[in-house]
């Protein structure tokens, strides 16, 4: 079962964490096409199919033109880390073990105010904390890649991380 | 834009009280909310009976009917709460203000109670973790709000040359300030730039002395009419002009999701706040700027007009947000950095103390006071004058 299943008849609460305890996205009836999305190996955006104009993160309304007419978007995921930080502990499992770890800001390349928060790993099998932080600088170009996770009920999930391009 | 109608120095806060300050308070926040409530009508010389207007936040635990049963109210005939956490402190007392310069009520109350020192920190809950707009940001272990404090920073230093120097000026001159408040947490505590340098990382780029102190304690504060503060025990402190601002696109704590992350809510408050004074940015002569963080001072001190964009940093430079040496003392009770963190609400009684002209750090001469909420959410600001 996928949450694209789960997703399909409207708000569903989350799920639950990753068999290895990881935080997984709630989805609800608005973000349900970027979490289809990304387990089918797509970056999506949000778009108004009214005035064209893309938002994100998803919501029903299009701030520019009042329609609730929507749709998506595929973007080919290209793009630049616009800041970043390392946490350390405190922090929750399995966070805390990984520590220090990345978390950057991605400014997408065709639409540069569409930002997404992710982590900089050497592939879609990577863990958090392989890339030196100290090796990390705000314009690096970057691309997406689709690190899938799965819950103890068999469901899972994919999450958008980034490589170096 | 037109000044608010009927508001300018129509109020003014006639009473403050605050509880101790610690790690750990043995009183349920309920307990230290009511005793402080009292402790301010007794400040301001009025009978606790006499409050019916009673406002906080909405993350306060204590209901205004528990407040209103415990303290004896009579007949209350407004209240209100304001959400988004830090943001709500300047908005509480605002919207206090409001109820009786508007005549919907007299005697208004303004409080907020936490034991976030002995209490769970908010972010542990993975309930809270899993709603839907974490969604965006939670799976990758930004998990904290100084993880999403420390991703503007980082950009913010990116863009304009601001170093830790800076934020270490910054933690270095609230520190300075609690050293000489007997009530702040951090008043024995001095800490050198080498102290602030060697402190373990939190959130690179943020240490532990650009963090918060974690704080058991509650304040108060009493807002009545200017004409009735005059025949109060204290000279009154008139409540000039009140803002709150949620600009375009905004998404809480996180606001990497618009077109200019670096210009948060603080600059839509200060447009409007602005517009309802009588005097400028230029004309401040002592501030209380929210610091749940080092680098929302730096964001503040822009928002609010003290300096142009990307000047912030510069502007700490030289003690100059120090009391004694610098054109803008900044926190002079020691903030949330260093006297206690309780959501912003002793920025507001140390704003009044500054007015009255008895604070620890008494800026000499001072008649006019900035006090500010969170910026980062949607947020308030106060501008106080004697």
């Amino acid at each position: 079962m996928t949450n694209a299943a789960a997703f399909s008849g409207g708000y569903v609460a989350n799920l639950g964490p990753s068999e290895e305890g990881f935080l997984m996205p709630a989805v609800d009836d608005q973000g349900g096409f970027f979490w289809e999305g990304t387990l089918a190996g797509e970056l999506r955006i949000q778009v108004c199919n009214s005035c064209g104009k893309l938002r994100h993160p998803p919501r029903p309304m299009c701030p520019s033109c009042r329609s609730t007419a929507r749709g998506w978007k595929r973007v080919d995921g290209k793009g630049t880390i616009w800041s970043f930080v390392v946490p350390h502990p405190p922090l929750l499992e399995p966070y805390s073990s990984l520590a220090p770890y990345n978390v950057i800001v991605v400014a997408l390349d065709e639409h540069p105010t569409i930002r997404f928060v992710g982590n900089l790993v050497s592939g879609p099998e990577g863990a958090l904390n392989e890339i030196d932080p100290n090796s990390i600088h705000i314009g690096e170009p970057v691309e997406v890649v689709f690190k899938r996770f799965r819950r103890a009920d068999g469901s899972e999930e994919a999450l958008p991380f980034w490589v170096r391009a | 834009m037109s000044p608010a109608v009927g508001f300018q120095d129509a109020t003014a806060i006639a009473g403050i009280a605050q509880t101790a300050f610690a790690k750990h308070l043995e009183p349920s926040e309920a307990e230290l909310a009511c005793t402080v409530i009292v402790d301010a009508c007794a400040d301001a010389g009025i009978d606790p009976s006499e409050v019916d207007a009673l406002c906080s936040y909405t993350m306060e635990a204590t209901e205004e009917v528990d407040i209103v049963r415990n303290i004896g109210c009579g007949e209350v005939t407004f209240f209100s709460q304001i959400g988004y956490g830090g943001g709500a402190g300047c908005g509480v007392v605002g919207h206090a203000a409001l109820a009786v310069a508007s005549g919907q009520a007299e005697v208004a109350v303004a409080w907020r109670s936490r034991k976030r020192g002995s209490g769970p920190r908010p972010w542990t809950s993975t309930s809270v973790q899993l709603r839907v707009p974490g969604a965006w940001t939670r799976p990758f272990g930004m998990l904290r709000p100084v993880d999403e404090i420390a991703m503007l920073t980082r950009r913010y230093m990116h863009e304009y040359g601001a170093t830790r120097d800076h934020l270490a000026n910054v933690a270095m001159a609230v520190r300075k300030h609690a050293n000489m408040n007997p009530a702040a947490i951090m008043h024995d505590k001095p800490m050198s730039r080498e102290d602030y340098m060697a402190s373990r990382w939190v959130s690179e780029p943020l240490c532990l002395f650009d963090n918060c102190l974690e704080t058991d304690g509650a304040l108060a504060c009493v807002i009545v009419s200017a004409e009735r503060a005059r025949d109060l025990r204290h000279p009154p402190v008139y409540v000039h002009a009140f803002a709150q601002g949620l600009p375009p696109e905004h998404q809480t704590m996180v606001n990497f999701f618009n077109d200019d992350p670096l210009t948060g809510p603080a600059w839509a408050c200060a447009r409007r706040l602005w517009a309802n004074a009588a005097f400028g940015p230029e004309d401040v002569n002592v501030a209380q700027i929210y610091d749940a963080f080092s680098p929302l001072i730096l964001l503040s001190l822009e928002g609010y007009g003290f300096c142009k964009r990307g000047e912030a940093g510069g502007m700490t430079e030289n003690g100059n947000l120090q009391w004694g040496t610098g054109s803008l003392p900044v926190n002079t009770s020691g903030g949330g950095l260093s006297e206690a963190y309780v959501h912003g609400f002793n920025l507001i009684n140390e704003g009044v103390r500054q007015m009255r002209g008895t604070s620890t750090a008494q800026v000499e001469g001072a008649e006019t006071c900035l006090v500010t909420s969170g910026e980062g959410v949607p947020t308030s600001a106060l501008l106080l004058r004697r």
